[in-house]
């Protein structure tokens, strides 16, 4: 089945064996240094990821032909390669917010998790197969669930990680169970081969529907989407905040890989039925997001029900099952992330020195400090979809492969959603400007968090308005699908 | 021989019971076990699937391997985290453990 190993194939996997290596060096390096010497983990993690960022994007760049390698185990294409350099680049990002995060930080294993999910996510975007794409999946999220309840003495923390765990067990043997299913329907487990499979075979459809649909209650989970939604809030909340901005920005992103790829390429047969679930989930997941996050206090509470939201935003494209649908999720991944690491950047930096998630706190941060003002009204104006930033070129593709595919309603409610969304960031973005600050001190930012802000905050400009490569990345994704 | 569909009716029996226990248990650790119990019927349909569809092909054995081999490692993380709350709440009960909601 394997044949020869070829040069080809290991250059596909080149991004997963560069992780390997560095969590055995994260290992060593914990071993070998002691006491204060252990504050160079982060930066040794930093720089690893960097370097396995410049590597895949030298050499691991997928040819002009799509193929299937290992086994049919996973696909080496485009869509693949710009999710595994948007996963680095978060985990870069995310990695140098964790420095000075007390009991995170200086800790070995907290990066190897931190590493291993990130593996698990590349190979996620990469899977063509139901094994493989099961495998992925787990090693993305059993790490995540140690790293929301990384934080043993803290009640939140371990109330977070628990109820991860939970949840995503059940959500997972669900999945899994129609997963098996889907293999026994189709008589293959390879997602290339299923499609040709289930039509040979004359599946009925209402019972694929129901595979499905067991299906898209782990993925609906993975990406948070209404209805099965309920535990991100809390678990963003309780979780150490880097790994909060990781969850809501790689482990999301990830989701909606597999959720492209998998739909795209196994249920033509039943495209219309499961083009309506995802619109329904689509409606809900704007209207519960935004509706629900009017009445936050807490800033990590908000972006949580703020990230429901742009999952529904970004399930537009996926509901298209379009060409300009999957490139318009791309394209509003590639934003959302950096848009949202920046924003949780500068809660992250503000709770190292109020201790306090609470957004009446950050009254008059705009006094306190300019700069932080500054990136936290980009990064909440770019979450809102104002122009000239990242997220209003997200989100006008998205409505657009909408209306392209027929689903104007659908692209209205997003419009309207739009609106409400922008209504709370702008309040949020009133108590950082306007309000008197309870305390005049000024805010310190470590030189690692201010080059990781400054690098997210110079991209969400860059996405709104040096369009041409990033488009042109998100286009070659989308038709490697199709 | 025994039909397929005997096995795909024990492990649907099996799936099901396991699924209710997930939402009807209130202890952490049967909740864990109820869980146990789903992917199981999960493995049920998979070694089936393959012995009586495709035989020749390894695919479905080596996906109930996978299966039980991260079974044991999420339950592994589980238990780690059910210890880590029960050390700080002495409670292992879903219904206790609410310090966040809305």
């Amino acid at each position: 089945m394997f044949g020869n190993i070829t040069s080809s194939m290991l250059l596909a996997i080149l991004p997963e064996i560069a992780l390997l290596v560095l969590i055995t060096v994260i290992f060593i390096a914990d071993l070998v240094l002691h006491g204060k010497q252990n504050s160079n983990l982060a930066g040794i993690t930093a720089v690893g990821i960097a370097a396995i960022f410049v590597l895949t994007l030298i050499y691991a760049r997928p040819g002009e032909t799509d193929e299937l390698v290992w086994g049919g185990m996973l696909r080496h294409d485009w869509l693949a390669f710009v999710f595994k350099l948007l996963f680095l680049a978060s985990g870069f990002i995310t990695t140098l917010f964790t420095i000075g995060w007390e009991s995170v930080w200086r800790k070995g294993e907290f990066y190897v998790l931190l590493l291993t999910s990130l593996l698990g996510m590349t190979l996620m975007a990469a899977s063509a197969d139901l094994i493989m794409l099961f495998l992925a999946i787990e090693t993305t999220s059993i790490p995540l669930y140690v790293m929301a309840g990384f934080m043993t003495n803290n009640d939140k923390s371990t109330e977070s990680g628990f109820k991860y765990l939970l949840f995503g067990a059940m959500t997972t043997a669900v999945m899994l169970y129609g997963l098996s299913l889907l293999y026994g329907l189709a008589g293959t487990s390879n997602i290339y081969a299923m499609a040709e499979s289930i039509a040979a075979r004359a599946i009925p459809s209402p019972v694929l529907v129901g595979t499905l649909l067991l299906i898209l209650l782990g993925f609906g989970f993975k990406v948070a989407l209404v209805p099965l939604h309920f535990w991100a809030p809390d678990v963003y909340e309780g979780a150490p905040t880097p790994v909060t901005a990781f969850l809501s920005t790689a482990s999301k992103a990830a989701g909606f890989a597999v959720l492209a790829r998998v739909m795209i390429a196994a249920f033509p047969s039943i495209l219309a039925d499961w083009q309506t679930i995802i619109a329904i989930a689509a409606a809900l997941s704007m209207i519960v997001g935004n509706v629900v996050a009017l009445t936050q206090t807490n800033i990590k509470r908000l972006l949580a029900y703020s990230s429901i939201a742009h999952a529904g935003y970004a399930l537009l494209g996926i509901a298209a099952a379009s060409e300009l649908g999957v490139l318009s999720v791309v394209y509003y991944f590639l934003v959302y992330a950096v848009t949202n690491l920046a924003a949780f950047g500068v809660v992250i930096i503000v709770y190292h020195t109020t201790g306090s998630d609470e957004i009446s706190d950050y009254a008059g941060l705009s006094r306190r400090s300019p700069m932080l003002a500054l990136a936290m009204l980009l990064a909440f104006l770019s979450l809102a979809g104002v122009p000239p930033l990242g997220g209003f070129i997200a989100k006008v593709l998205a409505f657009a492969a909408a209306v392209d595919a027929g689903f104007v309603w659908l692209a209205v409610l997003g419009v309207l959603n739009s609106i409400v969304g922008l209504y709370y960031y702008l309040i949020v973005l009133k108590v950082v400007y306007l309000f008197p600050p309870k305390d005049e001190k000024a805010i310190p930012t470590r030189r690692s968090h201010g080059i990781a802000l400054a690098t997210s905050v110079l991209l969400v400009l860059l996405l709104g308005v040096v369009l041409a490569p990033w488009y042109d990345w998100a286009a070659a994704s989308a038709a490697s699908l199709f | 021989m025994i039909p397929l569909s005997w096995y795909l009716f024990v492990a649907a029996g099996l799936f099901s019971i396991g699924l209710y226990g997930v939402l009807a248990r209130k202890n952490a650790v049967a909740i864990l076990m109820s869980v146990e119990f789903m992917l199981n019927a999960v493995n049920i349909n998979l070694v089936a699937f393959w012995r009586y569809q495709t035989p020749e092909s390894m695919n479905g054995q080596v996906f109930a391997a996978m299966v039980f081999a991260v079974a044991a490692a999420e339950v592994a993380v589980g238990l780690a985290l059910v210890i880590s709350i029960y050390r700080r709440r002495k409670t292992v009960s879903a219904n206790e453990i609410n310090l966040m909601k809305w």
